[in-house]
């Protein structure tokens, strides 16, 4: 609840004086002065219910005790938290919610971390005097994710409100009456939705728990390492549980990220490809024909000769960077190439116009929207984008902010999309053409606000661009702009200089081959792709390259391979990623796989092996090097080290661009896929919304 | 049609015309015993005017809870850049209450007189009567009712000249007790599950579609145009000070004649079950006593014979005056039996959304059924006053005091009876004795 | 769904008796009138009204389950219903169901197997002042004696 006038008032309790903004709800003011009220039913941010009674307290001059999540503090008011009369109805509520409540905590996957326990322990009565028969329901399956224990469901109606005013997405009800009444999904027996998990990760008791976490573990065996998720472009904070090199969850309870707890299905469950029985655990080299596992010494050695041959006699070598590797490894890769290769052909996957933004957008300061800027701006335009299949998280940052702060939204789509719900202003286009004046469409009422926030997709790119932020200027408001990409470190790629026409920082360098070229051209003679797949939808001209790739599994190019290395998966790697706001966050490994090796180590023991001089080779060598060298990246060490994400400042001044839009395409990945991380998925796979409709398919 | 004989007791207001031979409510015999003319009067005077006339009347709302009327129809705000409306609480569910149904069925007109001067008071132009499920023929009168009221001009639009335009119509319930419960209804008239708003804000200000609306019982709109009539001071003089007007009554239970009467408020109880209730059968004495519906604190026999039917009587004597569904229990009634049925109804009507109404009212229930049974110990019978006194002001509305009130004091009152059922087993029940139970 | 010309009728006058964009109050009663021709709250059913009152059929759903009126199986043709409040307990209500549950052979909520009767204990109906009151479907009957209930469903036996 967002206090309307901010003048604060003095309350008393428990014999202490306190000063609160008036119309804050008591429960929230008494917190934040130390003093906790029991409470389920109320979860700061969402709808008031007043349905579990924890929080009754008593407040002189009333009658009855009145519940403090919805009584908003009052000048004079005296309460009182902790008197015989309070203690005594937290008790009996306890004792009324137990009564038909199994006492399964041995086997309940919620057992030591489940609020109702606690709440038992602190506030309950020792013996319960329920001698009745407890009513039971038996345990239904909604999807592949989310299961449901009515018994244990003490109806505080978090996940319906979690579920339908957090993700928009309404896929939870109440059904019956009375003692009977309890949770139910969207279609009858089963869920269609978003399988994002947000209600399990917020259901205070054992009710909603989640098919891969099951029965796999007790709380206190795991260890919780805070890391970023691999998949989308809006680097959510994960916390993996983890035990014995096996990934057991991911959620983001401690609240540590910029996504608060939000997770999406591939955050919260789509980390299963790490234990994939198709996972790479040896190179491979091809011999007579065929891909055979060999030591890593031979494979370094094979490759390394091939290389440096190559190089000596001025053959042309192609290199294409990944998406998905980190800063340090997407810079290493460059200066390896440049330096080491002598190759100007590097490219990597585009698929955002982030040069064209950032080239319009020179000279002008301040331009560059973040993740807090979708839950703050009070008017946000999104431009060809389905951002709650492709950019999950700034989907729910619009959402929370239209909820708590009314922000006005503005769609510009192809079709339908989730935004629609709340937008002010839904428009539909069909081509460049009626794009470009369905945006013009809305001049008008984006100049009547005071802020804005553009958004865009692949969509718009090239001069489309420079044309959207003429069109931004020309209001003369406070005008920010994102260009949205697809995966975990998409915009690290392209700041770190994976371009045939740029260096790290958008520096000018000397022109090489852009992707398509480098597969076109049949005299190619080498081909190196480090954690990417370009072979999927393209072929490969040349007969006679040399390919050499590192990924997690035989994909279309590793299988064109004349050698593979095994990689590692951000999971299993330190090192930083720059999410689709230009935020830089630390990796944390959590996990290990016998064989495999982070892409930066393979790329060090091929430089080692080919002996070149090219600096030290651990990421935070690297990331120093990046903070000194890079334009943009200066970013303050002590916030990365603490978890923390850092806004990069990139370049503001004219970039030379290599006339090539066409080059920027999205790979359209929904919310239930994920590139090839995607196709290893078994859990992603197995729901029925999977693969996701996009509108662009 | 259903309607027992006047009775000389009665002091006829609402039920003035119902009672004329040959009366069928139609719209051309209520316009002709002066029907819709208090409406008209209405037009002449201020809203400020009706409104105080209402206050001067001491009119409490009939439903249940007894506020002021007049003060209730004050909080409505003069400006509002939303729609008004006015709701009609026709869910008549509580236990012992079959009251609303008479005037609806003999007088439909007059009800829809009552909410045109709501209406016109707080400038509302729709309105709905909310009519529980069950009373299918009542939705089929009022909508008949409602018909005729369009046709000659009483309803619609620039109602007889007067530029006011006021649309109204029946919504039928689906049965849900709780559904009467003010902001309950207007969950369920808005489609969705009857549980209960977190108030304030309060309806006046923020009621149906968030909109200010004035939602009372049939009877306190039913009681408007009389007021009107005779002025708020006379009205109020046919009851007693700070209780105007007269009350229907529904005499219930073990009666020699029962029936819906209308007497003045502070009317005696001796003469309301002696005299218009033709006193108990058989000369039996009266054990318990229940003066407005099931949700009120039961009286003994004793307690309630000196007192007087009004707020303030009942609430002296730890009880209340509630709907107006008297329920006469002699000595040969089975207080335990009475309890259970009672707990029996508010757990079948629980909406469920709050934890001690939710799972209290299923554990009183299952209790009082081991006790009834014989299957329970003394132990049962503190922890039946305890489990209610443990809801009793702690649940979201006030449906688990509803529960509770009666169910302490019948515990409370009857002890014995609780204490006879349990004297031939002092062993707690066995597994299989639950399982039948349950 | 195709219903009956005055159903379809009856729902085009709820649908247009609430305000612009409030046609979710039509839910409950669109669901009771139907189940009154079509027997009970089918699966198509919920679907039809969400689509006719522009909900999901979730929040249809929700609404089905918490009035008791509404029935997801059909009830035979005649519903009796036999009200055991207090009211009309004090008056010999429960003894009344019992000899209702004899003679139909059946119990709270079940049907004959002809699927002429069906029964069912119901809370307060409202009549408490002419209890024992008992509803075959809509119809109320009043201060039922077993012999007037054993003569009442004769009755409404041959009228097939
Ligand atoms: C559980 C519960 C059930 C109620 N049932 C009814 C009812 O059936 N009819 C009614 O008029 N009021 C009922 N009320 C009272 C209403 O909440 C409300 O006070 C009343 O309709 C206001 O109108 P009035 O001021 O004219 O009485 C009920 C209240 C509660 C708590
Ligand atoms: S929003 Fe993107 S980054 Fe965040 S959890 Fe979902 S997939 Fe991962
Ligand atoms: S108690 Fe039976 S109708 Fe009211």
């Amino acid at each position: 609840m967002v206090a309307s006038d901010v003048q604060t008032v003095t309350i008393n309790i428990n014999g202490r004086e306190i000063q609160a903004p008036s119309g804050q709800l008591l429960i929230d003011a008494a917190k934040q002065s130390g003093i906790e009220v029991p409470a389920f039913c109320y979860y700061e941010g969402m709808a008031l219910q007043a349905a579990c009674r924890m929080c009754l307290v008593k407040i002189e001059k009333m009658p009855k005790l009145q519940a403090a999540c919805t009584i908003p503090v009052a000048e004079g008011m005296i309460v009182h938290t902790e008197v015989p009369e309070v203690i005594e109805a937290r008790k009996s509520m306890l004792e009324f919610l137990l009564s038909n409540h199994p006492l399964d905590c041995p086997v309940c996957d919620k057992g030591g971390e489940c609020e109702l326990q606690d709440m038992t322990f602190r506030y309950g009565l020792g013996e319960s005097r329920f001698t009745e028969i407890k009513i039971h329901t038996p345990e239904k399956q909604w999807s592949p994710v989310v299961y449901f224990d009515s018994p244990r469901c003490i109806l505080c109606y978090r996940c319906v409100r979690v579920c339908g005013e957090g993700m928009g997405v309404h896929a939870l009800g109440v059904v019956n009456r009375g003692v009977v009444s309890e949770i139910a999904p969207n279609l009858n027996d089963h869920l269609n939705c978003d399988e994002c998990g947000a209600c399990i990760d917020i259901c205070p008791v054992g009710a909603l728990t989640s098919g891969p976490y099951r029965y796999k573990t007790r709380p206190w065996e795991m260890n919780h390492v805070g890391t970023v998720c691999t998949h989308c472009s809006n680097g959510c904070k994960t916390t993996l549980g983890v035990k014995n090199d096996e990934i057991i969850r991911g959620n983001n309870r401690d609240r540590s990220g910029l996504n608060d707890e939000f997770l999406c299905v591939k955050g919260r469950y789509g980390w299963d490809f790490h234990r994939h029985p198709e996972r790479l655990t040896s190179p491979l080299v091809r011999k007579d024909g065929k891909l055979v596992e060999v030591p890593w010494s031979e494979a370094l050695k094979t490759v390394a000769n091939r290389f440096s041959e190559i190089a000596a006699r001025g053959g042309t070598i192609g290199v294409a960077g990944s998406n998905h590797t980190t800063n340090e490894e997407n810079f290493f890769l460059q200066k390896f190439a440049r330096q080491g290769l002598k190759t100007p052909h590097i490219d990597h996957h585009r698929t955002g116009d982030v040069v064209a933004l950032l080239d319009a957008l020179s000279g002008s300061t301040g331009s560059l929207g973040t993740a807090e800027d979708f839950l703050n701006s009070k008017a946000i335009l999104v431009v060809g984008a389905d951002l709650s299949q492709q950019q999950p998280f700034l989907a729910n940052q619009i959402r929370t902010n239209v909820r708590h702060r009314q922000a006005h939204v503005y769609v510009v789509t192809p079709g339908p999309v989730r935004e629609d719900q709340t937008a002010k202003a839904s428009v539909r286009y069909t081509d460049a053409g009626t794009l470009d004046r369905a945006v013009a469409g809305l001049h008008d009422a984006l100049k009547a606000e005071p802020e804005l926030l553009i958004v865009f997709g692949d969509a718009i790119r090239g001069e489309q661009v420079k044309r959207l932020v003429e069109f931004g200027a020309s209001f003369g408001t406070a005008v920010k702009y994102v260009c949205l990409v697809d995966h975990a470190n998409s915009r690290g790629a392209s700041d770190m200089g994976l371009y045939p026409h740029l260096g790290p920082g958008y520096s000018s360098v000397d022109k090489g081959m852009a992707l398509p070229e480098m597969l076109g051209d049949a005299t190619l003679d080498a081909l190196w792709v480090v954690g990417s797949n370009p072979l999927k939808k393209a072929a490969l001209a040349s007969s006679t390259a040399f390919v050499v790739v590192q990924d997690l599994f035989l994909t279309e190019t590793a299988q064109r391979a004349d050698v593979v290395f095994p990689a590692a998966h951000a999971y299993e790697k330190s090192g930083t990623i720059t999410n689709v706001c230009g935020q830089v966050q630390r990796l944390k490994p959590g996990v290990r796989t016998m064989g495999a090796k982070p892409d930066l180590e393979i790329m060090g023991l091929l430089a080692k092996e080919m002996g070149l001089k090219l600096g030290i080779w651990t990421h935070d060598a690297l990331f120093e090097e990046i903070r000194r060298t890079v334009r943009g990246y200066n970013v303050p060490l002590p916030l990365i080290q603490t978890g923390g994400a850092a806004s990069t400042e990139p370049v503001n001044g004219r970039i030379a661009l290599d006339g090539r839009p066409e080059l920027v395409v999205s790979s359209g990945d929904t919310l239930y896929t994920s590139g090839t991380l995607g196709r290893y998925s078994k859990m992603l796979n197995s729901l029925i919304e999977s693969p996701g409709a996009l509108y662009k398919a | 049609m259903l309607l027992n004989k006047r009775h000389p007791e009665e002091v006829l207001v609402l039920t003035k015309r119902i009672h004329e031979p040959g009366y069928d409510g139609s719209i051309d015999a209520y316009l002709k015993h002066g029907g819709y003319k208090q409406y008209l009067k209405a037009v002449e005077m201020t809203p400020e005017q009706v409104i105080d006339e209402v206050k001067v009347s001491n009119l409490r709302g009939r439903g249940g809870a007894g506020f002021p009327t007049g003060m209730k129809w004050g909080f409505v705000p003069r400006q509002s850049e939303k729609p008004k409306y006015i709701v009609v609480n026709a869910d008549e569910s509580e236990p012992g209450t079959c009251k609303d149904r008479v005037l609806m069925e003999n007088d439909p007109h007059l009800l829809i007189e009552g909410c045109l001067i709501a209406a016109r008071t707080i400038g509302a132009q729709l309105g709905y009567i909310y009519i529980r499920g069950e009373y299918r023929f009542l939705v089929e009168i009022t909508e008949r009712a409602i018909d005729e009221a369009y046709k000659a001009g009483w309803l619609g639009e620039n109602i007889q000249g007067t530029g006011q335009t006021f649309h109204l119509r029946a919504h039928t319930g689906a049965g849900a007790y709780e559904c009467g419960e003010e902001s309950a209804l207007l969950e369920s008239l808005e489609g969705k599950r009857g549980v209960p708003r977190i108030r304030p804000p309060f309806p006046a200000v923020s009621g149906l579609y968030q909109s200010p609306t004035i939602l009372n019982n049939v009877e306190t709109f039913a009681a408007v145009p009389s007021i009107l009539e005779m002025g708020g001071k006379a009205w109020a003089a046919l009851g007693i000070e700070k209780a105007g007007g007269t009350k229907l009554t529904c005499l219930t239970g073990h009666l020699n004649n029962p029936g819906v009467f209308e007497l003045p408020l502070g009317y005696p109880v001796e003469k309301m079950i002696n005299t218009v209730g033709g006193g108990i059968p058989k000369g039996r004495k009266l054990k318990a006593f229940i003066p407005g519906g099931s949700s009120c604190p039961v009286l003994t026999g004793d307690e309630a014979w000196p007192l007087t039917m009004d707020y303030d009587s009942m609430a002296k004597a730890g009880s209340m005056l509630g709907s107006g569904g008297v329920v006469v229990m002699d000595e040969t009634t089975d207080m335990v039996k009475a309890a259970l049925r009672i707990m029996h109804f508010y757990a079948h009507e629980s909406c469920g959304w709050c934890i001690p109404c939710r799972e209290g009212t299923t554990w009183l229930k299952k209790i009082l059924h081991r006790l009834d049974e014989g299957h329970a110990t003394a132990k049962d019978i503190d922890l039946v006053g305890d489990l209610a006194k443990n809801m009793l002001g702690r649940t979201f509305c006030p449906l688990g005091d509803a529960a509770a009130l009666p169910t302490i004091s019948i515990v409370h009152k009857f002890r014995h009876e609780f204490e006879a059922k349990i004297a031939h087993t002092a062993a707690p029940p066995t597994a299989e004795q639950l399982v039948a139970l349950n | 769904m195709t219903f009956s010309p005055t159903l379809e009728e009856r729902f085009s006058k709820l649908l247009d008796s609430y305000p612009e964009g409030k046609t979710r109050s039509a839910v409950i009663p669109m669901l009771l009138y139907a189940q009154d021709e079509i027997g009970s709250v089918t699966p198509e059913l919920v679907q039809e009204v969400a689509r006719r009152c522009r909900v999901t059929p979730l929040q249809v759903e929700e609404v089905v389950g918490y009035y008791s009126m509404l029935h997801r199986k059909p009830m035979g043709r005649i519903h009796l219903q036999v009200c055991t409040n207090i009211s009309c307990m004090l008056v010999g209500a429960m003894e009344l169901y019992g000899h209702a549950s004899r003679k139909l052979g059946i119990g709270h909520k079940q049907v004959t197997a002809d699927g002429q009767f069906s029964l069912e204990e119901v809370e307060c109906m409202g009549a408490c002042s002419w209890a024992p009151a008992i509803q075959t479907n809509y119809d109320f009957h009043y201060n039922v004696t077993p012999e007037k209930l054993d003569q009442l469903l004769d009755s409404l036996k041959k009228i097939q």
